[in-house]
């Protein structure tokens, strides 16, 4: 894969990046509720796709397991605000801080031991699995029988205690979207960005050039961690609920890889277009299933439709559409 | 005392057939070097077909296991000369999807076909069981992981005497040196996805008699067979007879010392402590 180095976009490609954030910014005043919730899906979909494109898209290190990280993000923030009355940003902070350090030290552990591909995916889930089954059993968080969140009814949005309408969360997700763009766009310019592809395409050969790869890998799947756990505070508070049946579960891991594999992994927009993608696949044939009233056909079709684009566009949906609309520059 | 060694015994039976689903996700691998993660899925559709053939035709599931392996070793066949032969080489994460896809699809057919409901099969012996010296061991169980042994013993004798199951070895050896002895390596794989398949039918079928069936537990024995043969060492046969076991009676004890909602707990303890101590598995050779 080519390095672009110089940043080269093209004016037809920051135009339709500016139409795309103009788009995003004004589209909950034009649409209804329903659509507004819609969207919040797509945009947790997108951003947890980010998160996780750090890790297995730039540096190649490929986890099945970060719902682990979007659990402790939600738990974090969701308890310290239920039991200590701690505002969700600063329990945002630990759940951060909390999901940094497990990931460090199961990357440490993998790494250190020579756990690699498929067997650090499947080791990542077990640490997923196994604290999983152990929240189940935490008194503390409510055990398997779930934590709660207070709701109250504001005549006004709160953003610091999060409580408020999804129009709120929209927007605090699209700020997060958009943030991790740019960030990301400026991580693969830096020399890690760089130190992490090198590594994804040749780890022997980035470690006879000096890099020091276990560090840099473990970095990225910290980084990695560390974003997916401001999705899950955030989730928590969106849906004002926890289990951790439903909040670690090897489904919720395997749903934020299928976005940035079908947008296009290791590129800026796809895991945007991958959750955008999905989301609207997964609206559509749960309507015409629920029409039909066949049980498991929602599931059937969407099945296909993943088999369907993994067959004709393996790399994924951005690097095909960016031809078809001739954006040059844009990753 | 008596208590945990018809625990333990009960295990070992159930993990036969543990050990024998494990076994057809090992050799995949073994040869294929993909991941089948629709593994679990493979299973449950092997249950359904047996559960169906028991309650249309009145037939024993026994009777039934030859044409529920069959049909899945047809279906595996197919499906790997039809998709997952394309994707040999690719990158991880496009097969990976791929299976994921192929495993949504099984899913949502038998939900579509047989409901989302639990069911089990019915048997005159169902509730019969073998008193030795004490112990007490139900006879589906012994009945069932003796089906496993016996189909272990069958995958064997196929790798280790007949000339397709050393052609196969010969590929997943050396895959170059097999295409320029002039094997055809893309018919050998087809063959090899079949073979773990009707493993994982015959495997299917003899599950059917210790537990129920319902669509949405095969993505937790996809799982399971992962953990086994990880466990085991991946591509190692005894290995994953051995994981299987393990598994078995670590589960069974863990589900009647501290509780049952903490079985699988265990088991995952167990793979990320073989995991880091011997990513090769137990029985495994380091690569």
């Amino acid at each position: 894969m080519m390095l672009d180095i110089q940043s080269g976009v093209s004016r037809r490609s920051a135009f339709a990046i500016g139409l795309f954030v103009v788009v995003m910014l004004v589209l909950p005043l034009l649409v209804n509720a329903y659509v507004v919730s819609v969207l919040v899906v797509v945009l947790f979909s997108a951003y947890l796709g980010q998160a996780w494109n750090v890790m297995m898209g730039f540096a190649g290190q490929l986890s099945l397991g970060n719902a682990l990280y979007v659990g402790l993000g939600a738990y974090a923030s969701a308890a310290l605000f239920v039991h200590y009355g701690l505002p969700p940003w600063i329990g945002m902070l630990a759940g951060m801080a909390a999901a940094g350090i497990a990931a460090s030290l199961i990357a440490a552990l993998s790494f250190r031991f020579g756990v690699t591909g498929v067997y650090f995916a499947l080791l990542t889930i077990s640490f997923a699995e196994f604290t999983r089954i152990a929240f189940d059993h935490v008194d503390w968080i409510g055990g398997s029988s779930g934590l709660f969140l207070p709701v109250v009814t504001l005549d006004h949005d709160d953003l610091l205690h999060l409580r408020g309408s999804p129009a709120m969360f929209y927007y605090v997700l699209l700020a997060l979207v958009l943030s991790a763009l740019a960030f990301s766009h400026l991580l693969l310019r830096r020399r890690v960005g760089l130190y992490w592809q090198a590594i994804r395409e040749d780890q022997a050969a980035a470690q006879a050039l000096g890099i020091d790869v276990f560090r840099y890998k473990i970095a990225a799947v910290a980084l990695s961690a560390v974003m997916t756990a401001v999705a899950g505070g955030l989730m928590a508070f969106y849906d004002n609920n926890l289990y951790p049946d439903t909040i670690f579960a090897v489904s919720r891991s395997i749903d934020i890889i299928i976005a940035p594999i079908i947008g296009g992994l290791g590129t800026l927009f796809g895991p945007i277009l991958g959750a955008i993608v999905l989301t609207m696949l997964s609206e559509t044939t749960t309507n015409v299933s629920a029409s039909l009233g066949v049980n498991g056909l929602k599931q059937w079709i969407y099945g296909a439709s993943l088999l369907v684009i993994v067959m004709l566009q393996p790399a994924g949906l951005w690097p095909w559409l960016k031809s078809v609309l001739k954006l040059d520059g844009v990753r | 005392m008596l208590t945990y060694v018809n625990i333990v015994v009960a295990g070992l039976l159930t993990g036969c057939v543990y050990g024998l689903m494990a076994l057809g996700l090992s050799v995949i691998f073994g040869v294929i070097r993909i991941v089948n993660f629709a593994h679990g899925e493979m299973m449950v559709v092997a249950m359904y077909a047996a559960l169906f053939l028991n309650q249309r035709l009145g037939l024993d599931p026994f009777v039934v296991m030859p044409a529920v392996a069959a049909g899945l070793f047809l279906a595996g066949y197919a499906l790997q000369r039809g998709l997952i032969n394309r994707y040999i080489g690719r990158p991880e994460h496009q097969q990976f999807l791929l299976l994921l896809a192929v495993s949504i699809m099984l899913t949502s057919s038998t939900l579509m076909a047989f409901g989302p409901d639990a069911r089990s099969v019915q048997l005159d012996y169902a509730y019969d069981s073998f008193e030795i010296g004490g112990l007490l061991v139900d006879k589906v169980r012994v009945l069932a992981a003796l089906g496993a042994v016996v189909g272990a013993v069958m995958l064997w004798m196929f790798f280790r005497f007949t000339r397709t199951g050393k052609s196969i070895r010969a590929c997943a050896d050396n895959q170059v040196g097999a295409q320029v002895v002039g094997l055809d390596v893309k018919r050998l794989y087809a063959v090899t996805f079949g073979v773990g398949a009707a493993c994982v039918g015959v495997a299917g079928t003899l599950l059917l008699l210790l537990v129920d069936v319902q669509p949405y537990i095969a993505a937790d024995y996809t799982l399971l067979a992962f953990t086994i043969v990880i466990v085991g060492g991946l591509g190692s046969m005894p290995g994953a007879l051995l994981g299987g076991l393990l598994v078995g009676v670590s589960e069974a004890l863990s589900g009647f010392i501290i509780m049952p909602s903490l079985k699988s707990l265990f088991s995952f303890a167990l793979l990320i402590v073989v995991l880091l101590a011997r990513p090769q598995g137990l029985v495994g050779r380091r690569a």
